[in-house]
């Protein structure tokens, strides 16, 4: 549905997009991961229509949002940054006027405005004019005029941005539920967002795509991917590290304390199918060690982010 | 889905900001309050003892001089400063429907403030019998002249997002197109420079071509000029805006 092109947009010397190419399909959920300033907003601002590329294409739909841009506008719902607002009208007055725009018309117009308001729980507010409502309902107001014609294609930037922990989790749960038969691209810096709603993840660092894959392929990066952590009062960390070091590629305490041991052994080599996490369970066995904790650990998103994002410079600090 | 119902959808939520906050109304009582007492304190209506609308129309370049550009300043400048012109343009709308509709908004809305001096008319023509086709063209020259400032006003409104700038830079360039045929000021040119010249430069003056009006003359070049300038005006708006996003 969306497909995007060695996108390049400068703003005079600044490439704020460097040679971006991804596409998203139906059923898809695409999270664009990155630091502020990497070029998040700018791309979707491209995507949408608002800003043209310096070079590079974007279809939407089959229409090039240059060439062939009302067709393409018509597919997409955009969350602008910020989510503004006529600050002068009434809920109900500014999704009727996004209704008209969409050429919704009548019934189906009447139809449309009240999902939308019931979808992001705008019922208590309609009446109130946008500049007195709080960031959270600001926010659902803007959300709620970019779903308001069940668009096959939703850009949303920084959706979840001055929500609440609930409505954070509600508008998590919407963006999965309307992601299994719309394209979405949402952006945010909220890694546990990524986890819970993408089925692929985009991080994106000065411009450039720096990482792509499904979350679970970008936790596999981690270097905690894979590592085993236990916890154990049968020894000294010492005297499991001796024992472990035939076994792991290194060994480090997580913590030691009154005789409780956390330690986290690496393996060898990557990908062990459980091997690894299996050979150390035994060795605990034959060692009759009493295990308190132990599993695989996935890998981190924010540790993966980290050392991916970072400058070179800052990395040779941690 | 036609290139009207996105105009007029436009217009609608342009008209119903102006009512919604007090705008309308303060620049209504401010417009009509101005227009009684230029015309009937300064402009001596009742002492020139004729029926026409001459002391209430000589009044309206000046008039609108300052007012227009209030009531437009805020049109594109508003939307730039509360970032709905992101909203807006990723729209299935094209720039100028968008651009066209808030125009024609404004345009609306000063119309209906100069349609409300009609009891200067009833006035008139209580106490005397003007000639009321003198009065009607004196009408449509106003909204033409008002409708030019309005869209100089738009220009600049898109050139900056703050609404005190847009408004002193519009009434700079209004003030400007004003003194270039201003009487006075013609006068003074023609001193040192070759009358042909100040004869050009007083033919971009919107007095020129409103005085037409005031006579009652509803000259094709006069509406022309003015539609010009609305034309023109509004295309540039269009490059400005375009200009923003283009980065």
């Amino acid at each position: 549905m969306i497909k995007v092109e060695h996108l390049v947009k400068s703003f005079g010397p600044k490439f704020a997009v460097d040679d971006v190419s991804f596409s998203v399909e139906r059923g898809e959920v695409l999270g664009f991961l990155g630091p502020n300033g990497a070029g998040k907003s700018t791309t979707m601002r491209i995507i949408t229509g608002f800003y043209p590329p310096t070079s590079g294409r974007v279809t939407i739909g089959g229409f090039d949002i240059v060439d062939n841009p009302l067709p393409a506008k018509r597919l997409i719902g955009y969350l602008p940054e910020n989510a503004p607002g006529y600050a002068d009208m009434t809920v109900h007055g500014f999704l009727g006027f996004v209704a008209d725009l969409r050429g919704l018309k009548g019934a189906a117009k009447k139809k449309a405005v009240h999902t939308a308001v019931e979808t992001c729980f705008l019922e208590g507010v309609l009446y109130q004019t946008i500049d007195t409502l709080s960031k959270g309902y600001k926010h659902r107001t803007c959300l709620a005029q970019s779903i308001i014609h069940d668009p096959d294609i939703l850009v949303l930037d920084e959706p979840t941005d001055g929500l609440d922990p609930n409505q954070k989790h509600e508008v998590r749960g919407l963006i999965k539920r309307m992601g299994e038969n719309k394209a979405i691209v949402f952006s945010t810096h909220i890694l546990e967002e990524v986890e819970a709603a993408c089925t692929r993840v985009i991080i994106i660092d000065r411009g450039r795509i720096v990482a792509s894959g499904t979350p679970q392929e970008l936790k596999a990066r981690s270097e905690f991917a894979g590592a085993v952590r236990f916890a154990t009062r049968s020894a000294a960390a010492a005297a499991l590290g001796a024992k472990l070091a035939p076994l792991a590629a290194r060994t480090e305490v997580v913590s030691e304390r009154d005789g409780n041991v956390v330690m986290r052994a690496y393996p060898r080599e990557r990908g062990g199918n459980g091997a690894f996490v299996g050979s150390i369970a035994d060795l605990a066995r034959r060692e009759s060690w009493q295990l308190d904790e132990i599993h695989v650990e996935e890998g981190r998103l924010d540790e993966v982010f980290r050392s991916i994002t970072l400058p070179d410079t800052v990395k040779g600090a941690h | 889905m036609n290139a009207w119902n996105n105009i007029f959808a436009i217009m609608k939520r342009e008209l119903g900001g102006y009512f919604t906050s007090p705008v309308a109304y303060v620049f209504l009582v401010i417009f009509l309050l101005l227009t009684g007492f230029f015309t009937f304190t300064v402009g001596n209506f009742f002492e020139r003892g004729e029926a026409s609308l001459v002391s209430f129309f000589t009044w309206h370049p000046w008039l609108y001089l300052f007012l227009v550009p209030a009531a437009g300043m805020r049109l594109w400048s508003e939307e730039r400063r509360l970032g709905t012109l992101e909203l807006l343009l990723t729209m299935p709308i094209t720039t100028w429907q968008a651009i066209v509709g808030k125009f024609l908004a404004s345009w609306l809305f000063l119309i209906l403030a100069l349609a409300l001096t009609f009891p200067v008319w009833l006035t008139v023509n209580w106490l005397g019998s003007p000639d009321n086709g003198v009065i009607v063209a004196g009408y449509v020259g106003s909204a033409l002249l008002s409708g030019a400032y309005l869209a100089i006003s738009c220009m600049t409104s898109a050139m900056t997002r703050n609404q005190v700038i847009s408004f002193i830079v519009s009434v700079m360039i209004c003030l400007f197109l004003i003194l270039a045929g201003f009487t006075p000021v013609t006068d003074l040119l023609v001193r040192w420079a070759n009358p042909a010249f100040v004869q050009t430069i007083a033919s971009f003056s919107v007095m020129t071509h409103f005085e037409g009006f005031q006579r009652g003359v509803l000259d094709l070049r006069d509406v022309v000029f003015f539609l010009s300038v609305i034309g023109f005006a509004l295309f540039t708006t269009g490059v400005v805006i375009r200009g923003h996003r283009a980065g």
